[in-house]
């Protein structure tokens, strides 16, 4: 019980989410986090104003399902299966979050700066938080695919479009931490 | 309702794991982009190397899935623009809010109410490329 209270190492963590896309592969299904954004579009009507929309959703609720799981599952590993304790973060990463501002450096999963209340209704922390969540939704259905469908399923199974997009995510996230970060922080 | 449980039990598996390795914290995406640490390298590569393995294990065996084909990984279209700039735009944003969408809707779960905020955006980006992916480059 010791071993899971504890933060699970990479060489754990790992294996389990490739174990993940396996099991899904095997029930027939694919690993795909990002397609749930456009079933959730469709569910909503989106196919009024898109064929992009106009699909037969019902295939994919068995992907909604696995939301469903998912978001049980970090309820249950957050409540239940943690110790609380500072994320063991980088020594020069919380130096450069503290020269960028932030403070209670890893306290949390996420930033108070950007997800408490406080900073949902500053004009600041509300655009970063529906400008990042736009660029996720636009750049993953552009792409086809997010960090599951491609590093992970794409990568295992050696498809050059995933590598490719996976050079994408990268650039884009080096651009924003880099580049982008200085200037908003 | 019976064919739906093993996929709520991955998805609970999902959820546990991606809390417990910590790659749901914006923190550690932010140290991954900053190449501080080797965390979230090592878990992306040892799912990838482990991903590997099983997919050329499943090959080798000839292993069915329980519908009775083959087990084999949807291929991609080719293509070069749309996987380099959609890319990039996601790139941009999952560092900017630290969640990818796996994450986003894991963090309901911990109990941060604003990620809704995130995902309500997410939404209407993908909203918003369906109405323009004609436009786009592809």
């Amino acid at each position: 019980m010791e071993y899971i209270l504890q933060p699970w190492p990479w060489y754990v963590s790992g294996p389990i989410i490739a174990i993940i896309m396996y099991l899904l592969l095997y029930f027939g299904r694919t690993f795909g986090m990002s397609s749930n954004l456009r079933t959730l579009c469709a569910i909503g009507g989106a196919g009024k104003h898109s064929d992009f929309f106009k699909f037969d959703w019902k295939s994919q609720r068995w992907n909604l399902v696995v939301v469903l799981g998912a978001i049980l599952g970090g309820f249950i590993a957050h409540y239940y299966l943690s110790e609380p304790a500072a994320i063991d973060l980088s020594d020069a990463t919380i130096i450069d979050l503290k020269t960028l501002g932030f403070t209670d450096i890893g306290n949390s999963l996420l930033p108070p700066e950007l997800f408490s209340w406080e900073a949902v209704f500053s004009i600041k922390g509300i655009l970063i938080l529906i400008v990042g969540g736009f660029l996720v939704g636009f750049g993953t259905r552009y792409a086809g695919g997010c960090t599951s469908g491609h590093a992970i399923t794409g990568l295992s199974s050696l498809q050059l479009p995933s590598l490719i997009a996976v050079i994408g995510f990268f650039l884009g996230g080096l651009i924003m931490i880099h580049l982008i970060f200085p200037i908003l922080f | 309702m019976g064919k739906y449980i093993k996929f709520f039990i991955v998805g609970i598996l999902f959820g546990i794991v991606l809390v417990k390795s910590e790659a749901v914290s914006w923190y550690r995406i932010f140290e991954m982009f900053k190449f501080q640490s080797f965390h979230m390298y090592g878990i992306i590569g040892t799912a990838v190397i482990t991903g590997i393995t099983l997919l050329l294990i499943a090959k080798l065996l000839k292993v069915k899935n329980i519908e009775g084909s083959f087990l084999q990984v949807p291929l991609k279209e080719s293509g070069f623009k749309r996987y380099i700039i959609g890319g990039t735009i996601f790139g941009l944003g999952w560092a900017l809010c630290g969640a990818c969408p796996g994450p986003m809707y894991i963090l309901i779960g911990t109990g941060v109410p604003s990620i809704l905020i995130v995902i309500a955006a997410a939404l209407l980006g993908t909203f918003v490329y369906g109405i323009v992916k004609d436009k786009l480059p592809h």
